[in-house]
């Protein structure tokens, strides 16, 4: 190979940025809609680089490789680079990353042509790249830490784009507040990590890892629960889970690229990349998956009731970040990386098929929808695809990963964390299945709505279709055959739990049992759906009377919001108002009283400025007398010598 | 002639100008004053430079940055004079008091 792609790993990130500047300085003023293409021209260069990485790698045999760009702190032994560590986990991860952000801009292109505000968009989309991909680049905990908390701040700024309504800003602030205890989370681990093995490049601290956890066992759990309750926090798991359906408030196109298939992945990422703490840490592993499996089920159960095609999305979302942790945790993080490349795109997919949708229709409530399929077939076409990958139906890309994430439980001997597996799969069958029915099939609910609607423009449905052939192949392509596909072989020396050793030959028969349990369980999903939402049999309104209080607890969403509102939010008000009392009687009245000393002092020594220039020599006469009596004596002893 | 002589002279001038800027009100005749404080100064300068110089009367060497400040400072205080008088027709300093805090 005559040129070295891998040299240019930090162009991926780079040219992003590049446009994020351009369009930020220029687009307001000269570039308006030109700032899409611009971004979506940058991110096409950055995707086909990110590629041609990919497969530089995969060439090279998935030897890792570090390039650095410059020193950024050197102390004494300590040190840390802006560095890139291109191996095979960042190279998936940057190919993922890249190519769907790709995808994602050609689509906004068409979705925010009419808004006022899209220079601001097509700066803050590529900024949010950028910080994506130097997250997932970065060879040392400090530098993660950066992109971690640049996609917050794009995060943030994209939840509340439209700010001039309440709901986007309310929403933003939530996202923004429950990031930061999860940010908190992972500064006390990298403070941890630092502490405890004096470095925090990737390498230097996995070397050690194995070391320390001899002798010290208990701060590598502790380190390894830190780190965790920063993934929850960006990865929208209990506890810190309810920023992200409010996050639907922003534009379509950044829920599908920021919370559905990049950013709110940053904490499964965290976790896979800290396999070896992770490894070691005991009882941490424990708590990463139940957290992961509970997160899956209850989200699940929220999303059966929504009735804003956006929200059911989130909810799915959190509910397949719980099954990403669940693999983690019970020691597959080839399999959560698995199910996060092929989410990626599915979920993707699902939501910018809603994006479509709201574009045609400018709805969001499904209530109002139905009969779409005919006004509106690709994206129905592509819609449907994509909703058979989330609800795992064989041969679509989710049943491979998510198949093999179950599957990854019960061989491991967490039966009971298998089954809420399966539990959680019925249930996502279920509520996709209605969702699609309410949204496409049936009658028009709302005539209005409905002849208005009209099939997105192609710069809108070429990247569905492009998402789509990715949601049906990507299971194929990356993990046939089940346990020892292509993604298997080209991760397992990063990430497996036990680097090195050869995993063992996978067990067909009991994997292929294991698959017929959660196709069954899913197809029953599909069936109870479909006979109630197609067949009205049993009824969805008589179905919902009947389950009483559950359903209620359900549409309120188990009323945590409210929970985290009276328990915790007013504590904090409590606290925030004391310490604002404190700053404006304390602080602000020190320096209030010291200004009304200085004016004082001062008023009383304006009369000493009569303007009259007798006044001044006088004082200057008087000064010189002064210095005469005092050095007097001096300057006589002079004269006399 | 002692220098004690030199001094009391030099003294005597210094203190007529101090009493002038004191005393008078005409703008011009103070800025005259203080060119009687600065001669006194320059006596001052040239007795002590003749009885203590040790390497050529280096004192003297002072008396001639003194004349090229005074005749700048006189030039400057004119040219203010001048301005304050047009604006208004006064040389009395007790009434320019636009300064006054």
């Amino acid at each position: 190979m005559s040129v070295d792609v891998v040299g240019l790993v930090w162009l991926v990130p780079g040219i992003p940025l590049a446009a994020a500047i351009v369009n930020g300085l220029f687009g307001r003023r000269w570039l308006h809609r030109t700032t899409g293409v611009i971004a979506s021209v940058a991110l096409g260069l950055s995707a086909a680089l990110g590629l041609a990485i990919f497969f530089a790698v995969l060439a090279s045999g998935g030897q890792p490789r570090v390039v650095t760009l410059y020193e950024w702190i050197g102390v004494g032994d300590f040190r840390v680079d802006t560095a890139a560590l291109v191996d095979p986990l960042s190279a998936t991860m940057v190919a993922v990353v890249a190519g769907i952000s790709f995808l994602i801009h050609i689509f906004s292109i068409g979705y925010m042509e009419h808004d006022r505000g899209i220079h601001r968009f097509f700066t803050w989309l590529p900024l949010f790249v950028f910080f994506m991909l130097t997250l997932v680049l970065a060879d040392n905990y400090l530098l993660m830490f950066v992109g971690w908390e640049g996609v917050g701040l794009c995060s943030y700024l994209l939840i509340g784009f439209w700010f001039e309504k309440p709901a986007p800003y309310t929403a933003a602030n939530k996202a923004f507040w429950m990031n930061r205890i999860g940010d908190w989370g992972f500064t006390i681990g990298t403070i941890l990590t630092f502490l405890t093995f004096g470095s925090l490049n990737f390498h230097e601290v996995f070397d050690k890892v194995a070391g320390v956890a001899q002798t010290q066992p208990l701060t590598i759990t502790f380190i390894a629960l830190a780190f965790f309750l920063g993934a929850t926090g960006k990865s929208a798991q209990l506890p810190l889970y309810s920023w992200l359906p409010d996050a639907m408030e922003g534009p379509t196109p950044v829920s599908a690229l920021i919370h559905a298939a990049t950013m709110v992945t940053a904490g499964v990422y965290l976790v896979a990349r800290s396999t070896p703490i992770f490894a070691d840490a005991g009882s941490a592993l424990v708590v990463v998956g139940i957290v992961g499996a509970v997160t899956a089920l209850f989200a699940a159960t929220i999303a059966l009731v929504q009735v804003d095609i956006k929200r059911v999305l989130a909810y799915s979302t959190v509910s397949q970040l719980g099954y990403m942790f669940l693999a983690c945790g019970v020691g597959a993080p080839i399999a959560a990386i698995f199910h996060l490349a092929t989410h990626a795109f599915f979920k993707a997919l699902l939501f910018l098929g809603s994006g479509s949708v709201i574009h045609a229709t400018e709805e969001q409530d499904m209530r109002r929808m139905g009969g779409l399929r005919r006004k509106m077939p690709i994206t129905y076409w592509t819609f449907l695809l994509a909703g058979g990958a989330l609800a795992a139906i064989p041969p679509l890309a989710g049943f491979w990963s998510k198949d093999e994430i179950v599957g990854a439980a019960f061989t491991s001997g967490h039966q009971i964390l298998w089954s809420v597996g399966i539990g959680t799969g019925l249930l996502t069958a279920f509520y996709t299945t209605r969702m699609i029915y309410l949204t496409f099939h049936g009658e028009p609910r709302d005539h209005h709505l409905y002849d208005h609607a009209h099939e997105s423009p192609p710069v809108m449905t070429v990247p569905l279709m492009l998402l789509a052939a990715g949601a049906v192949l990507a299971g194929l392509v990356l993990g046939f055959p089940p346990d020892a596909g292509f993604i298997h072989r080209f991760l397992a020396g990063v990430v497996s739990a036990e680097a090195g050793q050869q995993p063992e030959a996978p067990n067909y028969v009991l994997i292929a049992v294991l698959a017929a349990v959660a196709v069954v369980a899913a197809l029953i999903g599909i069936g109870i759906g479909y006979a109630m939402y197609a067949r009205r049999r049993p009824d969805p309104a008589a179905v919902s009377r009947a389950a009483g209080p559950i359903y209620t607890l359900l549409v309120n969403k188990y009323f945590v919001d409210e929970l985290y509102d009276h328990r915790i939010i007013d504590g904090g008000r409590a606290l925030f108002g004391a310490a604002w009392a404190f700053d404006a009687h304390i602080i602000d009245g020190i320096v209030d009283r010291l200004a009304w000393l200085t004016a004082l002092i001062g008023s009383g020594l304006r009369r000493v400025q009569t303007g009259v220039v007798g006044n001044y020599a006088l004082s200057i006469a008087a000064g010189l007398l002064v210095l005469i009596v005092v050095y007097g004596g001096y300057a006589t002893g002079m004269l006399h010598r | 002639m002692p220098l004690a002589a030199f001094i009391a002279v030099s003294a005597a001038l210094f203190f007529i100008g101090v009493a002038g800027v004191l005393v008078r009100r005409n703008a011009v005749v103070i800025l005259m004053s203080v060119e009687l404080m600065l001669n006194a100064t320059n006596l001052a300068f040239v007795a002590f430079s003749r009885r203590l110089g040790v390497a050529g009367e280096r004192g003297s060497v002072f008396v001639v940055f003194i004349f090229v400040v005074a005749a700048a400072e006189v030039a400057v205080g004119l040219a203010i004079i001048l301005a304050a008088y047009r604006n208004r027709p006064t040389v009395d300093v007790d009434q320019l008091d636009e300064m006054k805090g």
